[in-house]
């Protein structure tokens, strides 16, 4: 335990990282205790409130309040980005190893398919693919829309560290150990990728909340839910700034930067762990 | 019986890229290894030579543009899962390398533990510890001060150790080192090329020793290679092709040598032509013409065959075209003890 | 000798690891004659290439200078402030380091890197009398002038070595440094750049420390060596004495672990392994792999005596 104090006051980005999710994650367990989160939904409370004791966030036009909308959305929030970026990552994972590994045609479909996808502008595609969908999303449906291109920029990334580690001597003795492809991979490279594939999760679930938010700015989101980006939505719906209501917008915007800022020095600290050369010296 | 491993004509070009020539890295090569004859056969040549591919081409880890390479009569690329299997117990390798060939995540256990996890080589766990203690000791090393390590915690002597150890675990009929010793300290490297030495006379296995350091190579092997630019310059017995070379390249390999003798002559000797570049050259005629003080227009005609000048030695230079050939260029005899 | 050009004096060089201090020179002394050879032996962790660094004070933390002197032509270096330090390195005390093929710039060309040297040195040159010092220079090692214009991936390894040296005597350094300059070179290639740097030396009358661990190199190469064993130097003799009569067990365990290349015989190796500097035994840094150690050896360190011109730290010789 103790070593891993002295870790955390040696890399000081993962040390902020960890600490801003955890305020967050402390934000909205002791928020569930205190809060009703049915009061999030619409026409439970006086409308447009500003921030007072009753009410600490305020409360918006369709008379939710603000609180329980941050208690209850910020966790939804976070889950789709979370799955969307297992999803994304898990998918690119596969197919960044089997490419790489075994080169040949494979290798080329794979790595053709991702650099072409990662040359149209994401959003475009993700908010032609939300249209498409019949009827309003579910939470769990933003997830996978988003799922669907998070692979993309993994696969590539992933692919190029195991193209160079399959070069190692040590790929080369497990074959002479009678060790098989899928045994190399799972055993021998696999391994020593968790620091990068850790690294490139936290990317994934950073770029995937970004690209949730903005589908739910643009309304294309899941209406019903409480998330983060749809709050954003409806304040650009009522013209919230303009109208004054300075305390519907301060919310989410300073929880979602602390999503951002927590997420990134969470990166950075753990690139600090995946690339030695990046260490400080002791 | 047929032989252990037999390269039949290989050799391996290299294609270029855009606007770019290929590369030859080892010229149309034959050889033989018998297993019922151990011994040490030493492959000698600088960067550039093709050592290094013939030890990959003979160990199955890159393919031959031409040729074969032959486990037993059978083609390497045509093997059945169990002759696989079979091959790779029959064959192994030490590496250059002490510190890549070690996945940093594991202790060094790992690698002794899993060849003998994928040949089933013991019953039990007990006595695959056993197994592997036996081979740490055989090599000179103490199991408790190995085992439970992990691979930066060992220097590199020890770590090159515990590959050759490894190696020993199969019990193979050949070992392919390649520059085993290069990246050890001069004082370990008598040690671990006398372990190797040790596991042909007393265990009946071969070693082809992969080096640029002819000196090691005049100690501890019984035949020798000599490579240029991807050709066989000369080949036989090593006691003959060291100390009365025929050869003009081995001839100028010797001299450069720097001895630890009183006399002082070594840098007063250099006065070769520079190499005219420092890409392998694709004239039509022998390799060292370039850089050979007795080259003549013959020389820039065709590759010279290899002559067989004596019962075990093989010279590729025009000047003893009177000798034999050897049939197909097939060293298996001037090789053999 | 006459007036040293070089002179380290009880040099200590320690740094600090998590594990415990590692005492990488211990109380190094010697002189370097003006236009001498001087060869530096030793395995690996002996403490060669941190001395070199300590010369030129190049060492960085975790690494300090403890305790020591060093006199360059007279001049102490330790009252030097660092900038007047940094006109020293490469115009007094030059160092090819080790791997230096790879420590040429590769964007740059040849021609560019050797300017870049002497203007960080404050050698104002118009551009035709730079071109001409460049040429120069190039020529006197060997290489045509057309390498000015190339990089350094168009040259073949040699060649790269011999930029680096063309780098390192641009400013006719009194001292130079080379260490291990020809290690990943093969045979032939290696004698060309040895060749090169004799000649390089002698124009210049420039002091040379070679360090190396081959043994050949060094008796055909430097006129004195010194053996370093865990931080120490073990040996210091001419090298004629030391081919022939090595005092030091050590030594003489190096030069029996010499393959022959007349002989065929046994393969013997020293036994034992390298001492961890930060775990030193007491007494004789070398007693466990000594076949020869007493009591003594095993609880007092020996000092440097000089015995019949040649140095030796051992109670035995």
């Amino acid at each position: 335990m103790h070593s891993v104090f002295r870790y955390l006051r040696r890399n000081p980005s993962l040390t902020i990282g960890i600490a801003l999710l955890a305020v967050l994650a402390m934000f909205v367990i002791i928020g569930h205790l205190l809060v009703d989160t049915e009061d999030a939904r619409p026409l439970s409370v006086p409308a447009l409130r500003p921030p007072s004791g009753d009410y600490p966030f305020g409360t918006d036009r369709q008379g939710r309040d603000l609180l329980a909308v941050m208690v209850a959305g910020t966790p939804l929030t976070l889950r789709i980005g979370f799955v969307a970026g297992l999803l994304g990552v898990g998918l690119g994972t596969v197919l960044a190893f089997i490419g790489a590994y075994y080169r040949g045609l494979l290798d080329t479909i794979i790595r053709g398919v991702a650099d072409i996808g990662l040359t149209v502008p994401g959003l475009l595609l993700l908010i032609i693919i939300a249209v498409s969908i019949k009827g309003t999303l579910t939470v769990n449906q933003m997830a996978i829309v988003v799922a669907s291109l998070a692979w993309l920029y993994p696969t590539r990334t992933i692919r190029a560290q195991v193209l160079s580690l399959r070069e190692r001597g040590y790929v080369e003795v497990a074959r002479l150990s009678g060790m098989s492809g899928p045994g190399i991979i799972f055993f021998e490279l696999m391994p020593n990728l968790l620091p990068y594939l850790a690294a490139t999760l936290v990317n994934a679930v950073s770029a995937a909340i970004l690209a949730s938010i903005g589908l739910e700015v643009l309304g294309l989101g899941p209406i019903d839910a409480p998330t983060l980006g749809m709050t954003l939505y409806w304040v650009n719906f009522n013209a919230a700034m303009i109208n004054g209501w300075w305390w519907w917008w301060t919310a989410p915007t300073v929880i979602i930067l602390t999503v951002f800022l927590g997420l990134f020095f969470l990166t950075v600290g753990l690139d600090e762990i995946a690339n030695p050369r990046l260490r400080r010296s002791a | 019986m047929a032989p252990l491993i037999e390269a039949v004509d290989v050799s391996k070009r290299f294609a270029g890229g855009l606007g770019r020539e290929s590369t030859l890295a080892l010229a149309p090569l034959s050889l033989v290894i018998h297993s019922e004859r151990p011994a040490v056969t030493a492959v000698v040549g600088e960067s550039g030579s093709g050592k290094t591919t013939l030890a990959r081409l003979l160990l199955g880890l890159a393919e031959p543009t031409a040729g074969e390479v032959r486990y037993r009569g059978n083609d390497l690329r045509k093997l059945r899962r169990d002759e696989r299997l079979a091959f790779r117990r029959d064959v192994q390798a030490v590496f250059q390398d002490p510190y890549g060939v070690y996945n940093p995540f594991y202790r060094v256990d790992h690698v002794l533990a899993t060849p003998v996890r994928r040949f089933r080589l013991a019953a039990s766990r007990a006595k695959a510890r056993e197994l592997i203690a036996e081979a740490l000791r055989a090599v000179g090393l103490r199991p408790e001060e190995i085992l439970g390590r992990f691979p930066h915690q060992l220097s590199g002597g020890q770590r090159q150790r515990v590959m050759v150890a490894r190696a020993l675990l199969l019990k193979p009929k050949l070992i392919v080192a390649d520059e085993p010793v290069s990246m050890v300290d001069a004082s370990l490297r008598a040690t671990i090329l006398g372990s190797l030495r040790k596991l042909t006379d007393e265990h009946g296995i071969s070693i082809l020793y992969i080096t640029h350091d002819l000196a090691t190579a005049y100690q501890v092997s019984d035949s020798i290679l000599v490579l240029y630019r991807a050709h066989v310059a000369e080949a036989g017995a090593v006691e003959r092709v060291v100390t009365a070379p025929q050869h003009p390249y081995t001839q100028l390999l010797i001299s450069a040598i720097p001895r630890a003798h009183v006399a002082r002559d070594w840098l007063v000797k250099d006065e070769t032509r520079q190499a005219a570049s420092a890409t392998v050259a694709t004239t039509e005629g022998c390799c060292f013409a370039d850089r050979c003080p007795l080259a003549d227009t013959n020389c820039l005609l065709a590759p010279p065959s290899l002559y067989r000048t004596e019962p075990r030695r093989a010279v590729a230079c025009v000047q003893f075209g009177d000798h034999p050939a050897l049939p197909g260029g097939d060293l298996g005899e001037v090789l053999s003890v | 000798m006459s007036e040293p050009v070089l002179r380290v004096e009880g040099l200590y060089v320690a740094f600090d690891h998590p594990l415990g201090k590692v005492q990488a020179v211990d109380d190094v002394t010697f002189a370097l004659a003006p236009g001498e050879r001087f060869g530096l032996a030793g395995e690996s962790g002996s403490g060669k290439s941190t001395l070199a660094l300590a010369i030129l004070r190049m060492i960085k933390p975790p690494g300090w200078i403890q305790a020591g002197e060093v006199w360059l032509a007279g001049t102490r270096l330790a009252d030097l402030d660092e900038d007047r330090m940094r006109a020293v390195r490469l115009a007094g005390i030059a160092l090819v380091p080790q791997g230096s093929m790879n420590s040429l710039n590769p964007v740059l060309r040849i021609g560019r890197q050797i300017a870049d040297a002497l203007a960080d040195h404050g050698l104002r040159l118009s551009r035709g009398e730079e071109e001409r010092r460049i040429t120069a220079l190039l020529a006197e090692v060997g290489l045509s002038e057309s390498v000015a214009r190339m990089y350094p991936h168009e040259l073949s390894g040699g060649m790269k070595q011999r930029a680096c040296i063309a780098i390192a005597i641009c400013l006719r350094p009194k001292v130079i440094i080379a260490d291990e300059p020809t290690s990943a070179l093969d045979v032939v290639v290696q004698r060309q750049v040895m060749a090169t740097l004799a000649r390089v030396q002698q124009e210049l009358e420039a002091a040379v420390i070679l360090i190396g661990h081959d043994m050949g190199l060094m008796a055909q190469f430097v006129d004195r060596l010194g053996i370093m064993y865990a931080g120490r130097l073990v040996e210091v003799a001419p090298i004629s004495e030391i081919v022939v009569r090595p005092r030091h067990p050590y030594t003489q365990a190096l030069i029996a672990s010499l393959p022959s290349l007349e002989a065929r015989g046994a393969l013997i190796g020293i036994p034992g392994l390298a001492p961890l500097l930060r775990d030193l035994p007491p007494g004789c840094a070398f007693h466990p792999r000594c076949t020869m150690a007493t009591d003594r050896c095993r609880t007092e360190k020996p000092p440097l005596r000089t015995i019949q011109g040649s140095q030796v730290a051992c109670h035995l010789a």
